[in-house]
């Protein structure tokens, strides 16, 4: 069949070549703005946790970070991800190629990102941190298990939104959800006890969680922290892969 | 040897318009009586190797459906589709490109789509410039080419693919005449050199000058499969002797 002729990933390489040109070509301070952002962010979050609600975390930017920069990526990729077949109809209805392209193109075009963020984190905790330690030897098996759980659900996601246009808004909705269901600008430790259980299946709650004791406490992530991001992170790529497979035969014709 | 093979088609779609709500969609989902109609219905159709052969019909008739499952894009309701070698399937010009990226970016992404290898791009590269008559403007954003450069762009990247099939959908109606006329000059020069077509027209004219075989579809059925110069008489007439003119 002609699609096993096709060459994709060449085809991978060229749409996430694609998205990163035209989101940068036409600004003059191109990718700084990928740095810019989250920055920008944790001014604002540090100016309201310190001055207006006193919060005793200390070296409350990088703890702030640490949480938003995981979350960032988590969203930005899940809702482009969610919305990159309709976005890409014409391509669907009229180029035959693994349509699974799609989706995991717009992911891995958000891991260029969340990759530059995590270095200049990193830089900053080497000026102003905790600086190097042994445990950032977990930081490519953490960072790699999101990535996982993002294609997973991207690919799900996308394939649903295609039959239901409503997709778009509970993801949109959930992301918003998220920014305070995730400890980013609040310790974990402080969620009572009650509570607690809607952040252990979390799996951005979880990355945070993992990120902020290699960096900030120096220790190892949680053995069953790290058992059920793994197990939750792939069972979200199977599904995802299951899902779009089965759905992804009648595209054409909804689009 | 077969090329293509499509036995016993039928692509039914369902008219949806009024089932979005998800209350409306549990209740058709349980009764079961959604609208639906069959853009095609029973269509057999073997494509030899080397034969050229033109799909005319009314709008509506099925041709851009009949295709579409041809191509492999969308899937037939019914029915099954045999398809042997490689084959290029030109839906339309210049699929992927973006106004912000350059001519050459164009290239390579539209081509990496079409189903080319890096390889195979490289090589091509200076080949598809040349045809498409661009080269001052090849590093330049596409948005400022002229809608002719961009189809030139587009037909010049789909011809250098050298598939064992090219599958064509009335995208010859692009460019200045000079240019249609070396697109036409490049597919006749494609069938010479002993490869298949298939070609999706509303013009008669288009299709009696490429094809040597022509297939009639009517209401997603076949009407008439033959010899292209009595298959088009006959369309024609049925017209009342108005050829429809080329958009």
């Amino acid at each position: 069949m002609v699609a096993a002729s096709h060459d994709h990933l060449y085809i991978l390489s060229k749409l996430i070549g694609k998205d990163f040109k035209i989101r940068y070509r036409n600004m003059s301070l191109g990718i700084f703005w990928s740095l810019l952002n989250p920055l920008i962010m944790v001014a604002v979050l540090t100016y309201v946790f310190t001055q207006i609600y006193k919060s005793n975390i200390h070296s409350y930017p990088l703890f702030v970070l640490i949480g938003l920069i995981p979350f960032n990526f988590f969203t930005l990729a899940w809702a482009t991800g969610a919305n990159s077949i309709l976005d890409n109809a014409a391509l669907v209805k009229k180029v035959r190629f693994h349509r699974e392209v799609i989706p995991l193109s717009v992911v891995l075009g958000n891991v260029i990102h969340f990759l530059i963020q995590m270095l200049l984190l990193m830089l900053l905790i080497v000026a102003f941190g905790q600086g190097v330690n042994r445990q950032w030897l977990w930081l490519p098996v953490v960072l790699g298990l999101e990535i996982i759980f993002v294609c997973g659900m991207a690919l799900a996601f996308s394939a649903l939104d295609v039959y239901y246009r409503d997709i778009r808004y509970v993801v949109d909705s959930a992301n918003l959800v998220l920014f305070w269901l995730v400890p980013i600008f609040y310790d974990f430790d402080d969620v009572p006890r009650d509570y607690r259980l809607l952040y252990e299946l979390n799996p951005v709650a979880a990355v945070v969680l993992a990120c902020r004791s290699i960096f900030l406490r120096a220790t190892a992530p949680h053995e069953t922290l790290v058992w059920k991001l793994t197990l939750v992170s792939f069972a979200a790529l199977a599904v995802g892969l299951l899902l779009f497979g089965r759905m992804k035969r009648r595209f054409a014709d909804y689009l | 040897m077969n090329l293509l093979e499509l036995h016993d088609i039928g692509k039914r779609y369902f008219l949806h318009h009024k089932r979005q709500l998800l209350a409306q969609r549990v209740a058709g989902a349980i009764r079961r009586d959604r609208n639906s109609f069959w853009a095609l219905r029973h269509v057999s159709l073997s494509i030899e190797a080397g034969e050229s052969v033109g799909i005319v019909g009314a709008n509506g008739a099925g041709k851009s459906t009949l295709l579409s499952i041809a191509v492999g894009v969308s899937a037939p309701t019914e029915g099954t589709v045999v398809q042997r070698g490689r084959v290029a399937a030109l839906l339309e010009l210049g699929s992927g490109f973006h106004p912000d990226l350059t001519g050459a970016e164009n290239i390579e992404l539209n081509a990496a789509l079409l189903g080319y290898t890096r390889a195979q791009v490289e090589q091509a590269f200076d080949s598809i410039v040349d045809f498409a008559a661009i080269p001052d403007f090849i590093d330049e954003p596409l948005r400022t080419y002229s809608t002719g450069m961009i189809a030139r762009l587009g037909f010049s990247v789909a011809v250098h693919v050298d598939p064992d099939i090219l599958v064509l959908d009335e995208v010859l109606a692009v460019g200045d005449q000079e240019f249609q006329k070396k697109c036409m000059e490049k597919i006749l020069e494609f069938h010479r050199c002993g490869k298949t077509l298939l070609f999706v027209s509303h013009s008669s004219q288009a299709v009696e000058s490429l094809c040597q075989r022509a297939v009639w579809l009517d209401q997603g059925a076949v009407h008439r499969d033959g010899p292209a110069h009595d298959v088009l008489a006959e369309y024609r007439s049925s017209l009342n002797g108005v050829d429809v003119v080329p958009a």
